[in-house]
């Protein structure tokens, strides 16, 4: 995120050695609100000072030190607050003999612990967000809350307050048995998939800050990808997110209009990352284990795969939509399996498959089943039928772009 | 998600508001000052608002040469918009449970304050297939 104003090299290394630099403390300090706090602000210490003194010859040393010492600090006062408050020093947990500085391969365990952390099903989805994209991110209170376009006061609350939650959880700092990994594994990849859609989702016109959080998203999958290399499901988020990301520039117009993906420029889509993605793709599914992330990510794979949308291997697609609702119990699923079918079929086989969806109550009032129907009835050229479904969807739409499409869409059939 | 809570009044609201008695309108006050640090506290809070009396509004449209023309309000309109939040939630039922909140506001016996619900187009645009 840009407004620091640093070196992007510094920036990146900042952010790379947070989590390390906090899992070593709450692994020395044992007490994880004070540690991020103290990691905030050694962050911050050292976007002021790295670029008006120069980087230090071992920054993860220096961030460890300035930490350290505003834990000491902390621990100190805390010391004195609880003598004065019950004249027992009862301090116990804060005078452990420290643990020695950090061997190098407990540096992958803490970032890992840290998402678990962070990600904890106790919290909301904007907590966890947000609390993740700061300790394990390493992004300021500042970033976060202009990205999510909330008061800085706002977001600090909305940390803190997720901070608390995990302490009074009791949650230890320490990996999750295999029996809970992966439930946990599934927190963790479902926020780093929540921070990418903010990011992608934003439009145009917004700040960069947000269109940053899909770049924020990514490396962070990145990081747990290295991590568990050979997860299927890590594979699928990682190469979901590339192939969909590698289409970004293409879907909006100049005016930031959205573009849909069968009247994109294709030619604009990003090679590298739709090599990358189908390489990680093809690398889950020999695997084996069949996820929801893989499917997607398939299904992305064979859209970025076709030279023009009407080369689009549908049946496939249908296929893979067909597995995906037998696995995952989400009604905009069916929905994309409809217009599956409807492309192999024909727009009357979508239709039909639509109608007992509008007896769903997760779906009955959603925009999303107006837009597909206003679509398979242009298609099938039931034109006055289409014209309402499309305002139908612009009506209960919540996004501005999406509303601009769906209107014009309705007016072209005027 | 986020949300638009709006106070809405009737036309003699705001001279009503005026002629609280005084012990009311302390409470009144209170509560709403104590209402935002709440929501800030809470993590929920993006703006908060109240807009001065509508006797004090104008309307306003461009004239020939491109210059601001303005009118008194219209003496016709029934409710005038007395103040809002805005609330960051993660969900509508989040959104009113805070709007009911709001709604207990402290005023005298036998007006409630109504709180309109609106969502803010901030959501995401899904991709059209």
């Amino acid at each position: 995120m840009k407004e620091r104003g640093l070196d992007p090299a510094i920036e990146h290394l900042l952010r790379e050695l947070a989590p390390q630099v906090l899992g070593a403390a709450v692994r020395r300090f044992r007490d994880f609100v004070a540690c991020e706090d103290a990691v905030q602000e050694a962050l911050i210490a050292a976007t002021e000072q790295w670029p008006r003194y120069g980087m230090p010859d071992d920054p993860r040393a220096w961030l460890m030190k300035v930490a350290r010492r505003r834990m000491t600090d902390h621990v100190r006062s805390e010391i004195a607050r609880r003598e004065r408050e019950t004249a027992i020093a009862d301090a116990a947990p804060l005078a452990t003999a420290p643990l020695p500085d950090d061997p190098l391969h407990a540096e992958a365990d803490d970032t890992l612990m840290l998402l678990y952390m962070c990600c904890h099903p106790a919290l909301t989805d904007a907590s966890a967000i947000a609390l993740t994209l700061r300790a394990v991110g390493g992004l300021t209170t500042e970033e976060i809350a202009k990205a999510f376009l909330v008061p800085a006061a706002t977001m600090g609350q909305r940390i803190s307050r997720a901070k608390q939650m995990i302490v009074d959880s009791r949650v230890p700092f320490a990996l999750p048995d295999a029996d809970e990994r992966a439930a946990r594994l599934g927190a963790v990849l479902h926020v780093l998939y929540l921070v990418f859609n903010e990011g992608y989702t934003a439009s145009a016109g917004d700040s960069l800050q947000r269109t940053d959080l899909s770049n924020e998203a990514i490396r962070l999958t990145r990081a747990v990808h290295a991590l568990l290399p050979r997860d299927p499901e890590v594979d699928g988020l990682l190469a979901l997110m590339l192939l969909t990301d590698a289409r970004r520039d293409a879907r909006t117009a100049a005016d930031g209009a959205l573009v849909p993906l069968d009247e994109q420029d294709r030619s604009r889509w990003n090679r590298t990352m739709i090599n990358e993605g189908v390489a990680l793709a093809s690398a889950a599914l020999r695997r084996g284990a069949v996820g929801e992330y893989q499917l997607l990510a398939a299904i992305a794979a064979v859209h970025d795969e076709a030279p023009r949308a009407e080369d689009t291997d549908w049946p496939q697609i249908l296929a893979l939509y067909g597995v995906l609702m037998r696995i995952a119990d989400n009604p905009m699923v069916v929905l994309s399996h409809a217009v599956a079918a409807a492309m192999v079929h024909g727009p009357r086989a979508g239709l039909e498959l639509l109608e007992p969806l509008a007896n769903d109550d997760r779906l009955r009032e959603h925009h999303r089943l107006h837009a597909v129907r206003a679509h398979l009835l242009e298609r099938a050229g039931e034109r006055d039928a289409a014209l309402a479904q499309y305002r139908a969807a612009a009506e209960r739409t919540t996004s501005i772009p999406e509303r601009d499409y769906l209107l014009r869409k309705a007016a072209a059939l005027e | 998600m986020k949300f638009m809570l709006m106070m809405n009044c009737p036309r003699n609201g705001y001279d009503e508001f005026m002629k609280l008695p005084k012990a009311m309108l302390e409470a009144h006050i209170g509560f709403m000052v104590e209402f935002a640090k709440k929501l800030s506290r809470q993590g929920e809070l993006v703006a908060a608002e109240g807009l001065a009396a509508p006797t004090q509004a104008k309307l306003v449209r461009a004239g020939k040469n491109g210059k601001p023309v303005t009118d008194g309000v219209f003496p016709e309109s029934k409710e005038y918009l007395a103040g809002y939040w805005i609330v960051d939630v993660d969900g509508a039922e989040r959104a009113y449970e805070i709007a009911a909140e709001a709604s207990t506001a402290p005023l005298p016996e036998g007006q409630v304050l109504e709180i309109e619900v609106r969502e803010v187009m901030s959501g995401p645009p899904q991709d059209l297939g």
